[in-house]
């Protein structure tokens, strides 16, 4: 099995050109404005030696090349930058910020796959039966629901008039967090979950109907640990590589609802930067976030090699 | 001699019930014995049931496909009316299968000594490592080199041969009184078929496990069964044993089997196809299912259904004209 | 002469099941299909005749009637503004599905024409585009569209370069995939044996094939193009009050939650409804185009 391990050093290696792309990109982003970006940061109410001041105080009056390489070196540094709002190093800001969105991310994961799998599974053992209409209607539905929105419905339903739990913010203990992160993390769960169901639901049925499965039962295995050990791993495997490229989108919808919800992480922090014009937070989050997302498909290829024996991903393309 | 048989088969009906049509009926009212340690044939071509009546059997009927009629006893009790859980209790036990493409029967992503292991572990409640040990013991009984370490290996590192041979183990493992084999040959390349089935037959003969060997291969046939029943359309034409139907059909479609199949001991021998189609099961028509494609036919074959007879003390046909075609034709 | 195998006979299946496949029925029976261009259908119309269906304007404040509930002369009440809810919501309609379809149009034709000459010539402009999808790719949706749109000022236009910027990357490797597998069939050989060019080859032989993925790929787009209007709308960034859209009526109405619930409810149901029909018609297409593939 280590053996199948062995496509990893080259596939960190494929992805540290895209990591360098990585960084290009968000650099052209912030410096490819129209305009002069000082003049954006400080408005159009700014006087010219103001704009003047800032452009040589951020470097802006070089080539682009240099900021970039300058931009570059104090990357490898640690450096990301002092946030214009807050005057602190972006760094420590998106290291605060970090745990939270984290959390938020895995709790709605968790909370999907506590859904998702049981009415996969449910729906697949009877398909085109009641259940499995229901929770194909389900999926339909779901997906055509702005995540936003389903949290302002959670907030007015669950929070508001059912007072069970509260309408924002993060709490001060994990317990707490536990708590206040469990309507946004279902926010999150609610639009991930269709997604999940479908692919899961697609392998069960296909798993079900497998020679193998028919193996076992002649061998008297049955219920529960038929489900256990013949279905639910093999049924789980082309789902687990849906499940890592949705992660991006997992990420990038907990900005919304971080904003929904007032929950102090990464969205909020970009979301206000935004709002406040604060050109190296916002960089220094999407940066982040990306190369984040680089991680999880490099370790999304890993946990498929482990659950498939099948796949080795060193003679062939990486699991897209 | 008159012990329980192990298995008996009786008026057995198979069908796919669809709301608002007409039952389609694929298998049609068979019967037949098999006593312990029997190796008992059943020979046709696709389509002709064989493959189901076997799954009917191990209760792995296909969805849609049901027992329209009939009992199928396993030591004189009826299968269908015991509980669920007893006759659970018989799967992988007293009762095992093995089937014709061991690449998609095996778990892919489970390793083969473990599923071997499987077996003995639920059914004979033997701990994770004695059922191991028993695996590696299964694995060596089938002949495969270095079973210690080859049972670490996932299905599709092993060849077809090693994973056929895993899947007898895997069925053997329990020392079941029953094996059911859904052309377990069929899917091998032929040198390999020839070292399987000699395995089949030596185990089989050691434990005592009556086999039913189900088969379009008549070669097959003759060499791993005693007895054998040939299914047409969903019925069982003839029966009786294996030897002695080869050498002294009883039945047009045996002979025309038979007559088609090429002969190593003659060569030069013209090989006769049958005319015609199997029918369509959805469409059966009145009278003798062969009928159309006989030669023999009179006309009291199109109208009334012949049933399994006795022609020869341990043979039966379901012919009405058999002792016409084949009289004078020694026994 | 030669020993033959055991004789294996002649192999018919019994019982010959109706070749009756989904793709046969006509488009009228396709229940998606039907669905889906009704309700698509129906918002068109109703973008097109706002005007004549509603009696308001969506934009003129009119500030003695603010934050009435439904009444007869007012189906869903007012906003803060005392504008008329049911008449913003209408006019909404122009607003997100205009954008919607046309968002479409730019990473459609950019991604499938890179998709496309990245899967058939390969080499190092495959390895290249590649590259260049990874990079993107690394960034979530709405990550990328929000600080372009931030970036590019808020705005019609930035919302679709920002749009196009992000989603050229599904349509390149959903091109890509399929030109991979087209060049392997046999009617692209004989196309080229034939001495047809490159690009007559991909323009008349595999593209039609090709782009028919593409296209109902594109139906599932609109749909997430249009949950990006919304979204951007209620951060803010969308386009502009005071014109009437699904997301800003809803960060308007999130204010007045716990007295006109309906305000931050109903155009979040008028986004369903359409999200629902946009899937329907793409389902609907899906099944008309390439029948074999289930999804």
């Amino acid at each position: 099995m280590l053996h199948r391990l062995r496509f990893i050093p080259g596939r960190i290696l494929q992805a540290i050109p895209v990591a360098f792309g990585v960084t290009i990109l968000v650099f052209l982003m912030s410096h490819l404005l129209p305009g002069n970006p000082a003049v954006a940061i400080l408005g159009s109410h700014a006087t010219p030696a103001a704009v003047a001041a800032l452009s040589k105080h951020l470097g802006l009056d070089q080539p682009l090349w240099d900021q970039y390489w300058l931009f570059l070196v104090h990357l490898f540094q640690g450096d990301l930058g002092t946030s214009l709002t807050y005057q602190q190093p972006v760094v420590g800001l998106v290291f605060s910020a970090v745990p939270v969105t984290l959390s938020l991310v895995v709790y709605a994961l968790v909370l999907s796959l506590i859904i998702s799998v049981p009415l996969a599974g449910w729906a697949a053992t009877k398909p085109s039966g009641v259940r499995d209409l229901a929770v194909r209607a389900y999926t339909l539905v779901g997906q055509g629901m702005p995540q936003f929105w389903v949290g302002i419905m959670l907030i007015l339903l669950v929070a508001v008039r059912l007072r069970l739990f509260p309408v924002s913010g993060y709490g001060q203990t994990p317990l707490d967090h536990l708590y206040y992160l469990f309507l946004p993390a279902l926010t999150l769960a609610i639009s991930m979950c269709p997604t999940i169901i479908r692919s899961l639901r697609a392998s069960t049925i296909q798993v079900l109907g497998s020679e193998y499965v028919g193996t076992a039962r002649s061998k008297g295995i049955a219920g529960a640990s038929l489900f256990r050990v013949h279905v639910l791993r093999n049924a789980a495997i082309p789902t687990v590589s849906i499940v890592g490229v949705n992660l991006g989108y997992l990420v990038g919808g907990s900005l919304v609802i971080e904003h929904v919800f007032a929950i102090p992480g990464l969205g909020s922090l970009m979301i206000n930067a935004i709002f406040a014009r604060d050109f190296p937070t916002i960089q220094g989050v999407a940066l982040f976030v990306a190369l984040f997302v680089v991680i999880v498909g490099i370790v999304t290829d890993i946990v498929y090699t482990l659950l498939d024996p099948r796949v080795d991903l060193a003679n062939t393309e990486a699991v897209r | 001699m008159n012990e329980t048989p192990l298995l008996s088969v009786r008026n057995l009906s198979l069908g796919v019930q669809r709301k608002g049509r007409a039952t389609t009926v694929i298998v049609d009212d068979i019967s037949f014995d098999v006593a312990e340690g029997e190796r008992f044939g059943i020979v046709g071509e696709s389509g002709s049931g064989k493959s189901l009546t076997l799954r009917a059997i191990a209760n792995l009927l296909p969805a849609g496909v049901k027992v329209l009629s009939g009992s199928i006893a396993y030591r004189g009790q009826d299968l269908q009316t015991m509980p669920a859980k007893a006759r659970r209790g018989l799967a992988g036990q007293e009762i095992a299968m093995i089937f014709q493409e061991p690449m998609t029967a095996l778990n892919p992503v489970m390793r083969v000594g473990e599923q071997i292991a499987e077996s003995p572990r639920r059914n004979l409640g033997l701990s994770k490592s004695a059922a191991m040990d028993l695996a590696i013991d299964m694995m060596r009984k089938t002949g495969i080199a270095d079973p210690a370490h080859r049972a670490r290996a996932y299905p599709h590192e092993l060849s077809g041969g090693l994973r056929q041979r895993i899947m007898i183990a895997m069925a053997l493992s329990c020392s079941p009184r029953l094996l059911l084999c859904d052309e377990p040959t069929t899917a091998l390349d032929v040198t390999v078929q020839l070292q399987v089935l000699r395995l089949l037959e030596q185990l089989c003969e050691d434990t005592e496990t009556a086999l039913v060997f189900v088969t379009h291969d008549l070669g097959v046939v003759n060499q791993t069964c005693r007895e054998l029943g040939v299914m047409y359309a969903g019925e069982i034409v003839e029966r009786g044993r294996v030897k002695d139907v080869f050498a002294d059909p009883r039945h047009p479609y045996t002979k025309g089997l038979l007559d088609s199949a090429p002969d190593f001991d003659q060569p030069d021998r013209e090989l006769i196809a049958i005319p015609g189609f199997p029918p369509n099961l959805a469409d059966r028509p009145d009278g003798c299912p062969f009928q159309p494609r006989c030669s023999f036919a009179v006309d009291r074959c199109a109208t009334a259904r012949p049933r399994l007879a006795p022609v020869l003390p341990g043979r039966e046909a379901a012919c009405f004209e058999t002792a016409r075609i084949f009289q004078g034709v020694t026994a | 002469m030669t020993t033959a195998p055991a004789p294996t006979l002649t192999p018919v299946t019994a019982a010959r099941r109706p070749a009756r496949s989904r793709s046969l029925r006509p488009w009228y029976r396709n229940g998606s299909l039907v669905a889906g261009i009704v309700i698509v259908g129906a918002l068109i119309l109703v973008a097109i005749f706002a005007p004549l269906i509603t009696p308001y304007s969506p934009t003129t404040q009119n500030l003695t009637d603010v934050l009435q509930g439904p009444s007869g002369a007012h189906w869903l009440g007012t906003d803060q503004f005392g504008r008329d809810v049911f008449t913003r919501l209408v006019w909404s309609t122009r607003v997100d599905l205009r954008i919607g379809f046309i968002a479409v149009l730019i990473p459609f034709v950019v991604g499938s024409i890179l998709g496309g000459l990245a899967g058939y010539f390969g080499g190092w402009l495959d390895l290249i585009v590649m590259r260049l999808v990874d990079i993107f790719f690394a960034f979530p949706f709405y990550v990328m569209v929000i600080v372009l749109v931030f970036v590019l000022g808020a705005g019609e236009t930035s919302i679709y370069l920002a749009i196009a910027t992000v989603s050229w990357v599904s349509y390149a490797k959903i091109v890509r995939g399929e030109v991979l597998v087209a060049k392997q069939q046999d009617y692209v050989m004989a196309a080229r044996l034939g001495g047809f060019s490159h690009l007559r080859v991909l323009a008349r032989h595999i593209g039609p094939n090709v782009l028919s993925q593409a296209i109902i790929y594109a139906m599932s787009d609109i749909v997430q193009d249009i949950m990006a209007i919304v979204t951007l709308g209620y951060l803010g960034l969308g386009i502009a009050p005071p014109t009437a859209e699904w997301g800003s009526m809803i960060s308007q109405g999130q204010q007045f939650i716990t007295t006109q619930w309906e305000q931050a409810t109903i155009p979040g149901l008028a986004v369903v409804v359409t999200s629902l029909g946009l899937s329907w018609l793409g389902d609907g297409l899906s099944d008309l185009l390439s029948p074999d593939r289930r999804k």
